[in-house]
């Protein structure tokens, strides 16, 4: 089990909320190529370390948020883009 | 001695039986060489496979196969052995159909039992949108000389008569695709298979060796890697290794292998997990799937029943169970089969699925030269890895993408011309 500490509703079990994957810098719409926009939907960098990641609090607040975690341990850390 | 060193038979059983006498081993511990022709990393089903056909269908020996565990660590020894052909996409038809005739001939291929038993595949539709995707897979697979079909109710219980197919469970049972030709066979002995006959033909198979760098020159990226690059070899925990060609079937590590190299994946790893029972009499004929209930489920020749899933929903390289799983699976199961409530789960464990968007698997050529992935297997791999040995090879030793993968390539996410196969490849949708 995963525990998601949720900005608004505090610890939760990751199952009341949906991963909504590694953050990827969105590209800038106005000059952007659609290599680069199919590269920012696609393309993952996919590591067994720490990755900054979105979440959606979908059973409680509806909120999205983002955090840091483990991939290989599953441990987490508050990030400081939230 | 047959070409595979030993040759396995009824003979040298009864032979050993008398004698007493150590059987040989399956393969030897090769004295590692500093340069080879092709370097394949990832001793799992799909890097022997590939190992096997460079060697036997294009003469190509000075090969190496190395992995950072033991052969068959990974999804190849942890996946629910079924295979089946009756996929959604003309493109993954053909490609899946000619991956179930290489395993109609691998005992006779590698003279070792692999144990295939074509018993019949399921796929129960339990809503009307269900039996519609099943009805269109079933007119593809026709078109393409499958047999496959949409049977109701009555025929899926003559079939299968544990099932519930009453109308007033939950999730009742509307009809099935149907598919003969789709069974089970014995993981590790496909496994072993192949090392063995890639051993025999020369192949060198480095286990306990984890690689820890591409090296690579004249890319776009830092130290000469990414697009535009060359491929020179690798560094490994026991040393460096030349080779113009390096192929990733790495499956669930992927990405870390790809990121070496400079190539980003599309792609995400997710553990999925199975469950299997203690053993019972043989009750369960064929091999039955539910899409909706997420489970899919075969009885073993020591009559354990194996269970599996969807992948679980956060992606991590952590391979720990969970309850949610188990509560989850023994919900769904009963649901099928009610009779079964008495029966304790044994063990359960899992395995990394490297996901793409589309369900399809990533193969071929990348834009680093001589750098070949066969990655992306998400659910779906061990009942396409001969083919995708056969592929691979063919295209590594002819220099040109081989017909049937070329639907498959890895320019697709960035032309935008993917593969939906998701309706057909997995369960958790």
């Amino acid at each position: 089990m995963i525990v998601v500490p949720c900005p608004s509703c505090g610890p939760r079990n990751s199952s009341d909320l949906r991963n909504a994957g590694e953050v990827v810098p969105r590209p800038d719409p106005d000059t952007a190529t659609l290599t680069e926009w199919r590269s920012y939907l696609y393309l993952r960098e996919n590591p067994a370390s720490w990755v900054t990641e979105t979440w959606y609090c979908r059973n409680g607040c509806r909120r999205y948020f983002t955090i840091e975690r483990n991939t290989a341990t599953n441990e987490i850390r508050e990030s400081d883009t939230t | 001695m047959s070409r595979h060193g030993y040759r396995y038979s009824a003979g040298s059983l009864i032979r050993h039986g008398l004698t007493r006498g150590e059987w040989p081993r399956m393969w030897s511990k090769p004295e590692r060489r500093s340069t080879y022709d092709v370097v394949i990393v990832g001793g799992g089903l799909h890097g022997l496979a590939t190992a096997y056909y460079l060697a036997k269908n294009h003469g190509m020996t000075n090969v190496a196969v190395v992995d950072k565990g033991y052969l068959g660590a990974g999804g190849s020894g942890r996946n629910t052995a079924i295979v089946r052909s009756n996929y959604l996409t003309p493109e993954g038809v053909a490609f899946y159909d000619r991956s179930l005739h290489l395993y109609n001939n691998m005992a006779t291929d590698l003279n070792l039992n692999v144990m295939l038993s074509k018993r019949g595949h399921l796929t129960l539709a339990h809503t009307d949108s269900a039996l519609r995707t099943m009805n269109w897979r079933a007119e593809v697979n026709k078109l393409l000389d499958i047999d496959s079909s949409v049977i109701g109710p009555k025929e899926v219980k003559r079939l299968t008569p544990s099932l519930d197919v009453s109308p007033d469970t939950r999730y009742p049972i509307l009809g099935a695709l149907y598919h003969p030709p789709g069974g089970i066979v014995r993981h590790d002995a496909v496994v072993w298979g192949y090392a063995r006959a890639a051993a025999y033909l020369g192949v060198h198979l480095l286990q306990g060796t984890e690689v820890l760098d591409i090296t690579c020159t004249g890319g776009d990226g830092p130290q000469g890697k990414g697009p535009g690059g060359r491929v020179t070899g690798i560094h490994t925990s026991r040393g460096d290794i030349n080779s113009p060609v390096v192929v990733n079937c790495t499956a669930g590590w992927a990405s870390l292998i790809s990121n070496m190299a400079g190539i980003p994946l599309a792609i995400t790893t997710h553990p999925l997990q199975a469950a299997v029972t203690e053993p019972c009499k043989v009750f369960l004929p064929t091999v039955v799937v539910s899409g909706s209930l997420h489970v899919y489920v075969s009885q073993t020749d020591r009559g354990e029943l194996v269970f599996g899933a969807s992948v679980d929903p956060v992606g991590t390289y952590r391979l720990n169970g969970t309850l949610e799983f188990t509560e989850e699976l023994a919900g769904h199961v009963l649901e099928l089969m009610p009779g079964i409530s008495k029966m304790r789960l044994m063990r359960q464990w899992s395995g990394l699925c490297d996901m793409t968007p589309d369900y399809s698997p990533i193969m071929g050529f990348t834009p680093v030269e001589g750098y070949f992935v066969d990655v992306g297997w998400g659910t779906y791999g061990f009942k396409a890895g001969p083919v995708a040995g056969e592929t691979m090879a063919e295209t590594i030793a002819n220099g040109c993408t081989a017909e049937l993968i070329a639907p498959f390539s890895i320019d697709r996410f960035t032309d935008g011309d993917l593969v939906g196969e998701k309706g057909a490849a997995a369960v958790g949708h």
